[in-house]
């Protein structure tokens, strides 16, 4: 089953996802449904702020499921593109389509920055993921339990004033685990953390990813993360589609081997090749 | 014993005895009364330029007695208090109103900045001819000048608030008003308060001006009534009485703040 969303003119400021509140009439999912990741698929998209045209045509399929990973240069398109997959911003043309039902909890966004309440407990900002089934009687238990998963569970009374840089990320993404997302689009979420505490987060990741079977969309200008975590790796250049690698190494996958080296090198040729022409 | 031991025990023992932290700030007050006492009873400031502490404490307690006082002070009291509510209440409804909606922004802010530079208390000649010295008069003039601060501080507050919070409720599903009650509002709170505390001293500021010149009752009037008969000891005491609500005031919105904004690293407590 197909279902297309129709992308409308462009407004000047980002929306709610008003288009899938529309099918949100029923909340709950079957269970064996809960652990699936969405396909999507999009055709021909553009959008541009202004005069600068940000997306000049991006034709893309994504299977369910994968890991995709993102990359190029700063103002290459590719946070646009993944804002819109999340429905934070609208295009101008084109359509994203998502192969199944789509609720109102099942894209979920994780941005570079954690933005969690400031005055809320670590519980009840985790809460906040579980949308419109916030009020409902197991939602503590829900966030408890996504607490467990990223490890903070010790935290859950704590102000996020009192967590580190690490820790207030982590607590990010409990939220967005918590309504079990079906597609979790991932905006440079470890850009601003230190090696050492991206590593393990990175680790984290694919722990929860290969656990719960999300497709993830991860945009990052960090080259070796997206071969250590991606099944696929998209360089987006000007707007447009540049080159699409699959990373076919095994997992997990061991850091600094000479497999990821090499694909590494390879990526980030192609990505500096226009600093030459 | 190691030093290290001894050490701790000091910490602990200050630890055990926080009213001595908390009487440090009361240092310098309860000094300058000792020297004001001592230079009363010496001669060397002459009575009728100021009255002794002890003196001025003699008349509170006469008028505590005969009720005069406190009848006066529940007449400042009251109308301090609603005069706040009005004005704060209009306030707050503004910057609410101006804060959340562009158009109600548009329509209203650029008269309300223009009222804003006018003194308020330059309306008292016009206040007295439309009201009288009636108790409207002084509840007007609190209203007015408490207006500007919790005006200028909510709508100050909202429109500062993180739009990168905004944006995640958003995409979280939340609606208009869960956005309001979990984001924009507790965001805006700190700077409510700035509001809330600069408020509380204009009200006390405007009403003394207002009782001293257009009253028939409060602290304002028992002070003029006090200097027409020389009775200087009254006048110092209502002074001393203003500086105490004041003070009891400030204290009330500290403990607000305190329990509301436990969040932030700022107001936390030690």
């Amino acid at each position: 089953m197909q279902q297309i969303l129709r992308l409308e003119q462009a407004t000047a400021e980002p929306v709610p996802r008003t288009e899938f509140t529309e099918h949100s009439g029923s909340l709950a999912r079957p269970a064996d449904q809960a652990q699936r990741g969405l396909a999507l698929t999009i055709r021909d998209l553009r959008k541009s702020f202004g005069e600068h045209n940000v997306l000049r045509g991006i034709d893309l399929h994504i299977p369910a499921g994968q890991f995709f990973a993102i990359v190029g240069r700063s103002g290459c398109g590719k946070s646009t593109l993944l804002r819109l997959i999340a429905g934070l911003e609208r295009a101008e043309a084109g359509t994203i389509a998502f192969d199944g039902q789509i609720l109102a909890n099942d894209i979920r966004v994780m941005f570079q920055e954690p933005r969690l309440l400031p005055w809320a407990k670590v519980l009840s900002n985790v809460e906040v993921g579980l949308g419109r089934e916030r009020s409902s009687a197991d939602a503590q238990a829900r966030a408890d339990k996504a607490l467990v998963e990223v490890g903070l569970d010790s935290k859950r009374d704590q102000w996020p004033a009192a967590l580190s840089g690490g820790q207030k990320q982590r607590v990010a993404l409990a939220r967005a685990l918590v309504s079990q997302p079906r597609v979790l689009a991932l905006d440079e979420p470890l850009g601003a953390l230190d090696a050492l505490t991206r590593i393990s987060m990175q680790n984290l990741l694919e722990r929860v990813w290969s656990d719960q079977g999300f497709t993830a969309i991860l945009v990052t200008h960090d080259v070796s993360e997206a071969v250590a975590l991606a099944d696929r790796v998209l360089i987006i250049e000007d707007g447009r589609i540049a080159r699409d690698f699959d990373v076919a190494l095994k997992r997990p996958r061991e850091r600094g081997s000479a497999d990821l080296a090499a694909l590494e090198g390879t990526i980030l040729r192609e990505l500096l090749a226009t600093d030459n022409e | 014993m190691s030093i290290i031991e001894s050490f701790s025990r000091i910490r602990t023992a200050r630890v055990g005895l926080p009213s001595a932290d908390g009487l440090i700030p009361w240092f310098v007050p309860l000094a300058i009364v000792l020297l004001w006492q001592l230079a009363s009873v010496t001669g060397f400031v002459p009575t009728r330029v100021l009255p002794a502490p002890s003196d001025v404490v003699a008349v509170g307690w006469k008028l505590l007695l005969s009720g005069e006082l406190l009848r006066n002070m529940w007449v400042s009291f009251w109308r301090a208090g609603i005069g706040f509510l009005i004005g704060g209440g209009i306030g707050f409804a503004f910057g609410l109103a101006n804060g959340l909606s562009q158009l109600s922004a548009k329509l209203t802010d650029t008269t309300l900045q223009m009222v804003r530079n006018i003194p308020h208390l330059s309306l008292i000649p016009l206040v007295i001819l439309w009201f009288g010295i009636d108790e409207s008069a002084k509840l007007f003039l609190v209203a007015l000048g408490v207006f500007f601060p919790i005006y200028l501080n909510t709508l100050h507050g909202i429109r500062t608030v993180d739009p990168q919070l905004i944006e995640m409720g958003r995409v979280y599903g939340m609606t208009d008003s869960e956005l309001f009650r979990r984001v924009i509002f507790p965001g805006a709170l700190p700077s409510i308060f700035v509001g809330l505390r600069f408020a509380l001293g204009i009200t006390w500021l405007t009403l003394i001006v207002a009782e001293t010149i257009a009253a028939s009752s409060g602290l304002g009037y028992m002070a003029m009534q006090a200097r027409e008969f020389l009775q200087i000891d009254i006048v110092v005491l209502s002074i001393l009485i203003y500086a105490l609500l004041g003070k009891l005031a400030d204290s009330f919105a500290r403990l607000l703040e305190r329990l509301t904004l436990s969040w932030h690293p700022a107001f936390r407590k030690s």
